[in-house]
């Protein structure tokens, strides 16, 4: 971080935010963040959206006839399979 | 990608694996990019070599040990409970079919969500969906651009997050902003493994994810102010 980080105009930190969030650097130290009030709030919304993602969408579970659903696709699939394979003339998939 | 609405039948012991399918770009190719193994679960681990070994019953309980977590995942990724159906559907019926191509390089249920994740893209593409939108996050944006927050009042969202409010506005961000926000910030996956998955730069997974929580951040903004309204 150097000084003329800390000088760096709102539109200009913003700009360079993606990359320094993605990168895994801890942006709160950002000279800019230590003088701008608009940016540290920016900065702390958008930790608190990533940390809320966390919580989001608890583990549901499916409705109990899919595996029946997907036990008829195996079952069509393995039929069509074995008559393929009854029939060498006939082309399979691989 | 329509449920096989067809009767149930028994089960069938088959071996799996035999039927073709599409080539999906998916596990063997990326496998040493996620998770390193993890130790397997006794009970999953028997259930997987019974499975690999055209155990139907084995592959019905790899099914009851997975599917929520496949479900679930599909259905934050389309917010739509038909769709997610589909898709898990879709995702065992690739499992059943490259079951006998898992070599456990990473732990099962790694490869399996990394499988389920090819599916649901697939059916985005198919749809053309905003995935192509990545190709223009780089590009500015006149209302996204940096400095659409200068001036805004009462910027912080008091460090709390209304839960029901944020899914709501995850499940509003156009498809290729939440399938960022989804992967990265839901599910976990680095840039690297985005960038990966979706065929763009990793610069470009970093801008969209920011875009994305923009977006929820205004969202959610007008959701308190609005509910701040007498």
């Amino acid at each position: 971080m150097t000084e003329d980080q800390g000088k760096m105009s709102c539109a200009e930190f913003q700009a360079q935010l993606p990359e320094l969030i993605g990168s895994g650097a801890n942006a709160a130290n950002h000279p800019h963040i230590q003088s701008c009030e608009l940016c540290r709030a920016l900065l702390a919304d958008l930790e608190t959206i990533a940390e809320a993602a966390r919580q989001l969408f608890p583990v549901v579970e499916p409705p109990d006839e899919l595996w029946a659903h997907i036990e008829s696709a195996i079952k069509s699939e393995d039929d069509h399979v074995n008559a393929g394979s009854r029939n060498p003339g006939t082309p399979t998939r691989n | 990608m329509p449920h096989s609405r067809i009767p149930t039948q028994p089960p069938d012991s088959r071996p799996p694996g035999v039927s073709g399918a599409a080539p999906l770009p998916v596990p063997a190719a990326r496998k040493m990019t996620f998770a390193p193994a993890a130790s397997p679960d006794p009970a999953e681990a028997d259930a997987l070599a019974r499975a690999q070994a055209g155990d139907h019953h084995a592959f019905a309980q790899l099914y009851s040990l997975h599917k929520r977590r496949i479900y679930s995942l599909c259905l934050r990724m389309v917010g739509n409970i038909a769709e997610a159906e589909d898709l898990t559907q879709e995702a065992f019926l690739q499992l059943h079919r490259k079951i006998s191509t898992f070599r456990g390089d990473s732990a099962f249920s790694t490869w399996l969500h990394r499988l389920a994740i090819n599916v649901v893209l697939m059916q985005l593409r198919k749809k053309s969906l905003s995935l192509i939108s990545l190709d223009e996050a780089m590009e500015p944006v006149p209302e996204e651009g940096p400095g659409r927050s200068f001036g805004a009042p009462d910027l912080a969202l008091s460090g709390t997050i209304d839960r029901l409010a944020l899914e709501r506005a995850v499940a509003d961000l156009p498809a290729g902003y939440r399938l960022i926000f989804i992967l990265h910030d839901v599910e976990g996956y680095e840039h690297n493994e985005i960038a990966s998955m979706l065929e763009c730069s990793i610069g470009n997974s970093k801008s969209q994810l920011h875009k994305a929580r923009l977006r929820l951040r205004d969202a959610l903004r007008a959701n308190s102010q609005k509910e701040a309204q007498p």
